[in-house]
């Protein structure tokens, strides 16, 4: 496997009113595992569907009705583990999480709180090249998701919808590993890519299929260290969590939010209490949402439901065998073997679409520096402006290979080729019959130069003593064999004769 | 046409409707006569005459095609806790108040595949909690039997009271039962029938109204031994519906029937010998032993040293997980809903429901089941009652090691009891009636009740024999030996 080298970015630090502080963040994300079928019922996931219509006699808590569990969510949260690098628990149960609310109609969440299917993994977050941030993952647990209550359509009542009751989330739960809103951002953004690259989430935040508890507290600067060395928790600030955030902008503003508030009551000799808070994001502001005493006694033990889930480790071996390359690989690869920069290679790699584009490009035009700027600059900036997706691009991999060979074997200047791209973006075609037809092929024929070059030379003595004088004027010539030529001379190639027809 | 038909055994009728000697119609007909003159007994609490008269023609028509399996025809009785489809199904509750399923539990449609015919559904415990029928919303079903010329009602045991009730009294020629602590050999022992708990896992619970899922498990009840084999064949097998359901195969049980013993080992557990027993309860379990012996089994005294914890250890994690499992009536998508004042919202809803739609054992167990799973007592309680039932389900293990085929115990530490006599005991006394007959359920073995012999008042008394698990077919031969030594012939004289 290939490995990019990185330095640890520096923590956030917040200058409080006495000290410095810096930030400690863990994550707790929710991600709707991409499956047909919900975690333990037949029901189908679709999104959208009309309200109450994807709902099973098991979803709906109808008396004596049993969980079977669905085998392709296990697989896909597996393929998220092995995704994580993360150990794979053989075996693992699940255990009922008891609490009461018209969209739980069980009165119970049936998760996975003392055997996870998933243990320890890591992701490695991105910050700007060189730099990233190793973010350990605790565990992943499977979960059924709840309904939704909806309050705000009649003055009266409250309605319910059990679409997506019971279909299946993987709980990513990370270390506190994150010091500081940007690195939050950037954790969510990575898992979100991973997540993608592995087809086990669509990470659609607006749907609320990726949604993140953010838990935040503050220290002292070198407490984070004390805590690293001896993962002993009194070294850190008392932390709050900030539930149910679906947006990367809102992560970081709850978080800098949420910090600045700690520090304030640190500092004004109060003490932070460990509660759950939520972000309004019309106020800019967290609010207590129930207190350490308040918090809900889930009353957690087996559901007797369901016999522990025991799978096999050479079952295991086979989603492994058959895991994607991953955004980390890719990026590495892509470096290593068209030389490209990370910059480069982070933009490529951020989407597998635009990666797999990228390398039909590379593999036809074989110039990784020449396919990534087109594929980058041009592609993306043209697509971008008629808000197309790549999967959609009028241009072909193929095609755009064709248009960058013709660049590379000096057959069109780079300047036409951007006329050849904007043609065939807009009316298709072969790039190279077009370059012909439309004689949009530079002039490399020296001779033809060289007649060219003559005929300015004799007709404009005095700008050749001037040019004799200050070799810089040489720029001139080069200007008027190009417009003699209509743009299609090799400007290397003019630059090259007139400097020697001039003697400079 | 053949007299008192009701009276018949399974096996009997079957023989019977095979031959042509009577109609599935006819047996029907006279089952729905004996429910209608025996609403005293309060056995059946929703009847069904139409679904059955129905469903006795398809099992005429499909006897004369040739095509009957041996449960073709028979009427039986169905729980309460069972989910119908179209038919009240409300364990007895009034949270489930006008319930009708739009699906049909596993056990009653393979029952009903076979070609069953559905009488109507059977009185019982709230939620199966309890141990005389006097918890049900319906009011209680009342035990056939009688004390002597006392006309004192008696109970019929529970939960599964109206089960053992109507068999007894030939209102239907058998029942479904469930049993999470005893609740179909305890009323099987308090009326003169027969009951088996099957190895947890044989039966499907899908469609069965839970009350602890790791306890709960549907079995027969039954006139004898044979016909709880030939039930039990109906009701059992792997359901991928239920995730706790064995995927093994079922053996011909009634087959396996020879009565032969000859050469098993019985086992006598020491701890059974309660303080307090009274002396006709020691005197039967002397005389099975003895029956057991004579016909050839080797008896050897045994010891199940965690006995004494099986009770509490049973009355934390079954009201834990009942606690849960009963979270779902809620008043929001079926059964009852409390009328609401101004301004209450949901908490107040909740509040309301459960207050109004729960009966006060149901409430108690529910209360003891949040509290112990709560936290900061769930190590003390919820954990420490698993780590003993482990121990108990290695005992039984420990003594089936040691050679031993089936264990025999008393049934119930008394014979039934009288309605409303134990109204103002403290709720643990109440509970004792399980004391053994719970350990076969946390170890989720298979256990049955036969009826042997009569106490001096002449009540029903019955002995339990345990088995191994999954040997089903051997414990039930085992049985069939102990009832052909015993003849246990008696029947409530009719009164109702």
């Amino acid at each position: 496997m290939l490995d990019l080298t990185y330095d640890t970015p520096k923590p956030k630090v917040i200058a409080g009113a006495k000290h410095d502080w810096e930030l400690v963040i863990g994550m707790e994300v929710h991600a709707q595992v991409a499956s047909q079928a919900k975690l333990f019922s037949g029901a189908s996931t679709k999104f959208g569907a009309e309200p109450n219509s994807n709902v099973s006699f098991v979803d709906a808590a109808m008396p004596g009705m049993l969980p079977v569990i669905n085998e392709y969510c296990i697989e896909q949260a597996v393929r998220t583990g092995l995704g994580l690098k993360a150990e794979i628990n053989l075996t693992s149960a699940f255990d009922r999480k008891n609490y009461f609310y018209p969209d739980l109609p069980q009165g119970y969440q049936i998760s996975q709180l003392y055997h996870p299917l998933v243990g320890e993994g890591e992701i490695i977050v991105d910050m700007e090249p060189g730099i990233a941030r190793k973010v350990r993952i605790e565990r992943i647990h499977v979960e059924q998701d709840a309904g939704k209550s909806i309050h705000d359509m009649d003055p009266h009542m409250s309605f319910v919808d059990l679409n997506r009751t019971g279909v299946a989330l993987m709980e990513i739960v990370s270390r506190p590993d994150i010091r500081g809103p940007e690195e939050a951002a950037a954790y969510i953004a990575k898992l979100r890519q991973i997540l993608r690259y592995l087809g086990t989430c669509d990470g659609n935040m607006q749907n609320g299929n990726l949604r993140a508890d953010v838990n935040v507290s503050i220290c002292r600067p070198g407490q984070y260290e004390k805590y690293m060395e001896t993962q002993d928790f009194s070294h850190l600030g008392t932390r709050c969590e900030i539930k149910n955030m679906n947006s990367m902008r809102f992560i970081q503003m709850a978080i800098e939010y949420e910090a600045r508030r700690q520090i304030q009551i640190v500092e004004g000799g109060g003490k932070v209490d460990q509660e759950t808070r939520l972000y309004d994001p019309d106020k800019n502001e967290t609010r207590s949402m129930r207190s350490k005493e308040e918090a809900h006694d889930y009353r957690y033990f087996p559901c007797p439901d369901l016999l522990p889930l025991e799978i096999e480790q050479a079952w295991v071996d086979d989603i492994a065998a058959s895991l994607p390359e991953l955004p980390d690989e890719k990026k590495a690869r892509f470096v290593k073997d068209f030389g490209l920069s990370e910059y480069d290679a982070n933009v490529l790699t951020a989407e597998v679409v635009n990666a797999a584009y990228f390398e039909q490009v590379v593999t036809q035009a074989d110039d990784g520096k020449l396919s990534a700027n087109w594929v980058i600059n041009e592609l993306f900036g043209r697509l971008k402006k008629d808000d197309c997706d790549i999967t959609d691009s009028p241009v072909s991999p193929a095609q755009l290979a064709g248009i960058i060979k013709l660049i590379k074997a000096d057959t069109i200047s780079g300047k036409m080729a951007k006329d050849l791209f904007e043609i065939v973006y807009t009316e298709g075609g072969n790039p190279e019959e077009i370059a012909e037809a439309r004689g949009m092929k530079q002039v490399t024929d020296t001779g033809a130069i060289e007649t060219a070059v003559d005929e300015i030379i004799a007709a404009n003595p005095a700008q050749v003593e001037k040019a004799k004088q200050n070799p810089k004027l040489a720029g001139w010539f080069v200007g008027q064999v190009m417009k003699a030529t209509g743009g299609k001379a090799n400007p290397k190639a003019v630059n090259d004769i007139v400097a020697a027809k001039l003697g400079l | 046409m053949m007299s008192d038909l009701t009276k018949l055994k399974i096996s009997e009728a079957r023989d019977a409707l095979r031959k042509g000697d009577v109609t599935s119609v006819e047996l029907t007909e006279a089952c729905l006569d004996a429910i209608a003159g025996a609403k005293a007994l309060n056995a059946f609490v929703h009847d069904t005459p139409e679904i059955a008269r129905e469903m006795a023609k398809a099992a005429d028509a499909r006897i004369k095609a040739g095509d009957a399996p041996s449960l073709c025809g028979i009427p039986l009785g169905i729980k309460d806790l069972f989910c119908t489809k179209g038919v009240a199904s409300q364990a007895a509750s009034n949270i489930l108040g006008g319930f009708k399923p739009e699906y049909e539990s596993t056990v009653t449609t393979q029952m009903f595949n076979d070609g069953a015919v559905m009488l109507g559904k059977l009185n019982m415990d709230e939620f199966a909690m309890g141990s005389s029928n006097e918890t049900s919303a319906y009011g209680n079903a009342v035990n056939p039997w009688r004390r002597g010329n006392d006309d004192a009602a008696l109970t019929p045991g529970g939960s599964s009271g109206g089960s053992a009730a109507a068999v007894a009294a030939d209102l239907c020629l058998g029942a479904t039962g469930t049993d999470t602590g005893g609740s179909i050999r305890q009323p099987a022992a308090f009326t003169g029938i027969t009951g088996i708990k099957p190895t947890y896992g044989r039966c499907s619970r899908w469609g069965i109204i839970a009350f602890a899922s790791s306890l709960d498990q549907a079995g027969p009840m039954t006139k004898d031994v044979r016909d709880a084999a030939i039930m039990l064949q109906s009701m059992c097998g792997h359901d991928p519906k239920d995730s706790t359901s064995a995927d093994l195969v079922v053996p011909d049980f009634e087959a396996m029937l020879t009565g032969d013993i000859r050469g098993k080992t019985i086992g006598i557990p020491k701890e059974y010998h309660m303080d307090g027993m009274p002396e006709e309860i020691e005197a039967l379990w002397a005389e099975g032993r003895k029956m057991l012996q004579d016909a050839g089994a080797k008896i050897v005294d045994i010891s199940l040293p965690h006995t004494k914890y099986a009770l509490p250890a049973y009355y934390v994690i079954a009201p834990a997980e009942a606690s849960s499992n009963l979270a779902r009536y809620d008043g929001v998508r079926y059964g009852h809903r409390a009328k609401l004042g101004q301004g209450d919202g949901i908490t107040e809803m909740y509040e309301k429901t459960r207050a109004e739609g729960f009966g006060p054992e149901v409430q108690r167990r529910i209360m003891i089941g949040t509290y112990v799973l709560s936290a900061g007592f769930y190590d003390a309680y919820y954990n420490r009652a698993r780590k003993v039932r482990t121990l108990i389900k290695k005992d039984f293990e420990d003594v089936f090691a040691a050679g031993v085929d089936a264990i025999l115990t008393p049934a119930t530490p008394s014979a039934a009891f009288g309605l409303g006599e134990m109204k103002d005991a403290d709720p643990v006394k109440m509970y004792l009636n399980d004391v053994f007959t719970v350990t076969v359920n946390l170890a989720g073995l298979p256990g049955i009740a036969i009826p042997t012999g009569l106490d001096k008042q002449g009540l029903p008394l019955g002995l339990q024999l345990i088995g191994r698990p999954w040997e089903e077919g051997d414990l039930l031969n085992t049985a069939y030996a102990l009832e052909q030594s015993a003849g246990f012939v008696s029947k409530p004289a009719k009164w109702w």
